[in-house]
């Protein structure tokens, strides 16, 4: 199996990021109020909830993009993250190329940086405009670029917005191959519950603060998690249920209830 | 050699335009064109200032434009930016010219501010446009990389332990210094016009940053010259002749790369 250079697969220890208490407030709106998360090494931890619920705003607070307005955040010493924004804040206005991009904001050796380019399935587009990407090339080659740090925490913000659905499935088998490969640990924010479902070992759902968490099955049967995404979750849970045991009859499991049948 | 008035505004309109390139580029990529016209703007009080004071012009006018970049920061997140630039923006210009015209004597003079006087332009006012310039080029050069990404993603940047803000004020202070070392040349109203013109020009022509900053640069001095020229024979104001003359090499890049891109390949 390969691995990539310099991931440390220790496992355990102390948490890479913990957040106590961690609330923001931006242009003095309240945002996040009472956080408290760990992740630790070699998990991968999704973060769900509805639009407006703090996700991003989350996220940028983990990086140290956005100061807490009260709380605590502890990074592990040394702790190299890598962050893969949702999209580039550039339109066709600074011409940039592959290469250049993977290259910054420090030069890397050519070779590595093919080898990159290569297992994200970009090999010798190095001379091509970043404009000139399709959707799914750009996300590969922003998830390429945060690779070349080695980093122990991977984050995604909305990994897959603007893919198609086998762009989406093969984006996440590529995080989860680098989870199992490296051990780095994975945080994410997703709209997408099926994935959820498939590769996360922790999920929190968020609205301003954390209405429920725990293993994928927990949250989305919990009330909070299907009062939050009503039809969404309940969708959520029929998708589960293809499978894991059938319906013959059409009666609501026992339980808990389907928000679609409602 | 520097006597000639001819040869001196052409050495002032080409520092110019190398200051401006790398910034333009930057004002361009990070759509702070209408940022570019209120530190332009605040330099008039700038002029101000230093006329009833009696300071030197170039340090007067850095330090206005820089105040100014501070309120923008300081207010940021209040209104939209668009909207807060637009208040700012041309409260400091009409503050400034209320306040040049308390000054004795300077009103038959304010033109020279608002739209540059590049014929007047003396040795020691080339001295501080090409110190601004390298200045400028150096300062952008050493921060380079981490302002490239900063700009393509602050979050990215943030990620990789650089500060954006921090890159922000390099970039805020490389602003200052181009407003100043240009109102002498083009003036208050047309110096943000040298940042974006040249630089959207040279857009279609690059495939590198680096290489559109080179192109901005040339596109620049080309202008200056041209414009240059073009105003001592039809005898029309320089500074809007320079910055005519960029508009037209904008037009003609434009044209070209349309007429190019419809041709099937």
């Amino acid at each position: 199996m390969r691995r990539m250079p310099g991931c440390r697969v220790t496992g355990g220890g102390a948490p890479l990021v913990t957040l106590a208490g961690v609330s923001v407030a931006l242009g003095g709106q309240s945002i996040l109020s009472g956080i408290d998360l760990s992740i630790r090494r070699g998990e991968i931890v999704t973060v769900v909830g509805p639009n407006g619920s703090g996700k991003t705003t989350l996220m940028r607070t983990i990086i140290g993009a956005v100061a807490p307005t009260a709380g605590r955040i502890t990074r592990a010493p040394g702790l190299r993250l890598s962050y893969v924004p949702q999209r580039l804040a550039i339109d066709p206005t600074m011409p940039m190329t592959l290469a250049r991009f993977m290259n910054l904001p420090r030069r890397r050796d050519a070779a590595v940086v093919a080898a990159a380019l290569e297992r994200a399935g970009l090999a010798g587009l190095q001379a091509r405009p970043l404009a000139a990407l399709s959707g799914g090339q750009m996300q590969r080659a922003l998830l390429a670029r945060a690779l070349l740090n080695d980093p122990d925490l991977l984050i995604l913000d909305e990994g897959t917005a603007g893919l198609d659905q086998p762009g989406i499935a093969s984006f996440y088998e590529r995080i989860e191959q680098v989870n199992r490969d490296t051990g780095c640990a994975v945080l994410m924010v997703s709209h997408d519950l099926q994935v959820v479902m498939r590769a996360s070992d922790h999920v929190i759902c968020l609205n301003g603060h954390i209405c429920c968490e725990g293993t994928p099955e927990t949250v989305s049967l919990s009330p909070a998690y299907l009062g939050l995404f009503g039809g969404a979750g309940g969708a959520l849970a029929l998708y589960r249920h293809h499978h894991t045991h059938s319906h013959d009859d059409g009666q609501p499991c026992a339980g808990h209830t389907h928000e679609d049948a409602a | 050699m520097l006597d000639d008035f001819m040869l001196r505004a052409a050495l002032g309109a080409i520092g110019l335009a190398l200051a401006c390139a790398p910034l333009g580029c930057f004002v361009v990529w990070r759509r702070m064109a209408y940022y570019g016209d209120a530190t332009a703007h605040a330099a008039l009080l700038g002029v101000a200032l230093s006329l009833a004071l009696a300071l030197p012009l170039f340090p007067a006018v850095i330090v206005v434009a820089l105040a100014m970049a501070a309120v923008v920061a300081g207010l940021a997140g209040r209104q939209s930016v668009d909207t807060m630039l637009g208040v700012l923006s041309h409260g400091a210009l009409a503050a400034g010219m209320v306040a040049v015209s308390f000054v004795q004597g300077v009103r038959t003079d304010l033109s020279a501010y608002l739209f540059g006087d590049i014929l007047s332009v003396s040795a020691l006012d080339l001295g501080l446009i090409w110190g601004g310039a390298g200045l400028v080029a150096a300062l952008i050069a050493w921060r380079w990389s981490a302002l490239l990404l900063s700009t393509l993603s602050p979050e990215m940047a943030v990620a990789d332990g650089i500060r954006p803000r921090t890159e922000q004020w390099v970039l805020n202070i490389a602003l200052a210094l181009v407003v100043a070392a240009g109102i002498r040349i083009v003036g208050a109203l047309l110096v943000s016009a040298m940042l974006i013109i040249p630089a959207a020009a040279a857009r279609p022509l690059a495939r590198s940053p680096e290489a559109m900053v080179a192109a901005t640069a040339l596109i620049g001095s080309a202008a200056g010259v041209l414009g240059l020229g073009a105003a001592f024979r039809l005898d029309t104001p320089t500074g809007p002749t320079i910055v005519c003359a960029a508009v037209a090499i904008f037009a003609a890049v434009t044209t070209l790369g349309l007429t190019v891109r419809r041709r099937p390949a």
